[in-house]
């Protein structure tokens, strides 16, 4: 073993309250460390997950059309500008723009949707709903309904329809009963329900229709149109970038996720920087934590680290001997503070549960947080030895012998 | 003659250079010493004894006159190199034996060694037994030093100080706190060692029984060499 490494080790060894004291220290700042950011990290994660969970990561749409004001409004005339039919809100022609968009690349899927607002009645009940008319293959790869049914199953054809469950329960409809529908236009249809969905978002469930795409164009009078392109992409992050592509390439209008949730997106940000806030300071105690320990201890041994010199041992090795003190207490500190923080996670997220079993706040632990946690704690602790090793050094070894 | 171990010429040292209470504490000190000497620096307290050790050992820079080691000038060194020359050819054996509690008696014994090799060897741990055998300590060679008595402390800084085979040792008042037996003891080894390898051996001490034992005695009075007798070895 060389030189350094056998006195820094036996140092540490023979100190043994101190050392035990050090490597708590550092234990707990790691471990909080890692907690406070397994918890951020699992919560953000579930937020995004949950808020995608029933929204499409892009949503492409027709601009919307200014009506034209053709005479100049003078002193005598006040124009009051209405808004355009709906029919223009609609994208023609929208095959080709969903191959443009199909081949940007991120983008995982693409899937037309027909939308616009109608009419339930089951007897004497009725209730106002959001038509959705899709193709449920497609649209499922979207938003994954058919993973979410409490009944049936996700496909339509011709004028069967899948709804949500708390609007089944409103109307007391159940598979294969059969419920009108009217739209604001005033046409009508009969569907058949074939199933039903829980999506966990209550509003969701209450209004959202699904229908066929051909039926939702027929009933909302918007032949070979659609509404809107629902798009998803492999990192949800880049949703604003394929969002300004895809605008781009079709000339259509382009929202993505982040931009129709900024104020998920703000919190999520000032929740990350409060994380790293907590964890800066948190380094920050623990790299005085091993300072003062090493500075103490270099106190202590100032006698003995004057023997050492005395005895041919060079100012290097002395200087050594505590940088691998620091960065064997951050390294084996790390350790204990990864073993303590995941558990501290783990019975964490045993403790809040949901009536269902899941865990109210998921932890994300991950080796990446591992492995940053070792470095932060070991470059902590090499960093802190800096001023305890050049105090090491500079000690006069005839001084250090006589006083020490 | 035999070349000198160890030659200090004019040389003086001043304290507290950086305040405006200067002290002279050497005044001009010409010494050498040859080989296969034991050298006793005797004086009152506060004559200059420790501070002229610590120049000798190079744990010390004099503030003019040369400190030369085996013939080398040691005022160019930088401290590498005075921490390497200090490594190679000079031990000591301080008053209060000084070992590294962490440590035990044979692990002492080898530091030297082991600091200035960086890796121990088999040979580095056959040597340092065998310097604790000659100082009949072989039996408590894995002791903590701290599990050791005075005199035993002692002998074991003594085993360290001659682990590489130096040829200057430096004794600041090795028997000062060890009872008349010990001291005794440890005064033999000492004289035997030197005997055997050679050394040359300066021992600072109070003790005018030791100074006696020795071949030459050098009296240091407020900063000056006031005597330098050379008798008949006892």
């Amino acid at each position: 073993m060389p030189f350094e490494w056998f006195v820094s080790l036996r140092f540490l060894k023979e100190g043994r309250m101190q050392t035990l004291l050090i490597l708590v220290g550092v234990g707990v700042g790691v471990g909080v460390m890692v907690f406070v950011s397994a918890l951020i990290n699992g919560l953000q994660a579930s937020l995004i997950q949950q808020t995608l969970s029933i929204q499409a990561h892009v949503v492409v749409r027709q601009a919307e059309e200014r009506a034209k004001v053709l005479a100049e409004p003078d002193a005598h005339t006040i124009a009051r500008v209405e808004k355009a039919n709906q029919r223009m809100a609609s994208i023609d022609r929208w095959e080709e723009a969903e191959a443009q968009v199909g081949r940007l690349p991120g983008v995982v899927a693409v899937a037309p949707t027909v939308a616009g607002s109608a009419f339930v009645h089951r007897g004497n009940v009725s209730a106002s709903v959001a038509l959705r008319g899709v193709d449920a293959e497609r649209y499922e790869r979207v938003i994954p309904v058919g993973s979410r049914l409490v009944a049936g199953r996700f496909r339509m054809t011709g004028s069967e329809t899948v709804l949500g469950a708390q609007l089944a329960s409103d109307l007391g409809v159940g598979l294969g009963d059969k419920l009108r529908v009217e739209t604001t236009r005033g046409r009508t249809d009969v569907l058949t329900v074939t199933g039903v969905f829980d999506l966990g978002n209550k509003d969701v469930n209450q209004r959202w229709v699904f229908i066929p795409i051909r039926g939702a164009q027929t009933l909302l009078d918007l032949p070979n149109r659609i509404s809107t392109l629902e798009v998803v992409v492999r990192d949800v992050f880049t949703a604003d970038r394929v969002a300004a592509q895809a605008a781009a390439m079709t000339g259509l209008e382009a929202d993505s996720w982040m931009k129709l949730n900024r104020q998920l997106l703000v919190a999520l940000k000032s929740q990350s920087s409060s994380s790293v806030m907590i964890q800066f300071f948190v380094v920050l105690a623990v790299a005085l934590g091993i300072a003062s320990v090493l500075v103490v201890s270099v106190i202590q041994k100032s006698k003995e680290i004057g023997i050492l010199r005395a005895t041919g041992t060079s100012v290097r090795q002395v200087m050594g001997i505590f940088f691998i003190e620091g960065g064997l207490v951050g390294i084996v500190g790390s350790a204990i503070g990864i073993a303590l923080g995941s558990l501290l996670a783990y019975l964490f997220s045993r403790m809040a549960v949901n009536p269902d079993g899941s865990p109210t706040f998921p932890i994300d632990l991950n080796l990446m947080l591992f492995a940053r946690s070792v470095l932060v704690a070991t470059g902590v602790g090499l960093a802190a030895a800096v001023f305890p090793a050049r105090r090491a050094a500079k000690l006069d070894p005839a001084v250090a012998i006589h006083n020490g | 003659m035999a070349e000198a171990i160890l030659e200090l010429a004019g040389i003086t040292k001043n304290y507290g250079a950086e305040t405006h209470v200067v002290t002279h504490v050497l005044h001009g000190i010409d010494l050498t010493i040859r080989p296969g000497e034991l050298t006793a620096l005797v004086g009152p307290s506060g004559s200059g004894k420790s501070t002229l050790l610590n120049l000798m050992g190079l744990l010390d820079r004099p503030t003019s006159g040369q400190v030369l080691i085996q013939g080398r000038d040691t005022t160019t060194l930088n401290e590498r190199g005075l921490t390497r020359l200090r490594g190679s050819s000079i031990g000591f054996i301080f008053q209060f034996h000084h070992l590294l509690p962490e440590f035990t008696a044979l692990e002492n014994v080898m530091l030297p060694a082991y600091a200035e090799r960086g890796r121990p060897t088999a040979e580095m741990r056959e040597r340092a037994f065998v310097l604790l055998q000659h100082v009949g300590l072989e039996e408590r060679a894995h002791y903590k030093s701290l599990d050791l008595s005075g005199g035993q402390q002692q002998r074991v800084a003594i085993a360290r100080a001659l682990m590489k085979n130096p040829p200057l040792i430096l004794a600041d008042e090795p028997t000062g706190n060890l009872d008349t037996a010990s001291a005794s003891q440890v005064f033999d080894l000492l004289r035997t060692f030197q005997r055997e390898q050679g050394s040359v051996l300066l021992v600072v001490t109070h003790d005018s029984r030791l100074a006696e034992r020795c071949d030459r005695v050098v009296t240091l009075t407020d900063g000056r060499i006031a005597a330098d007798e050379r008798r008949a070895a006892g």
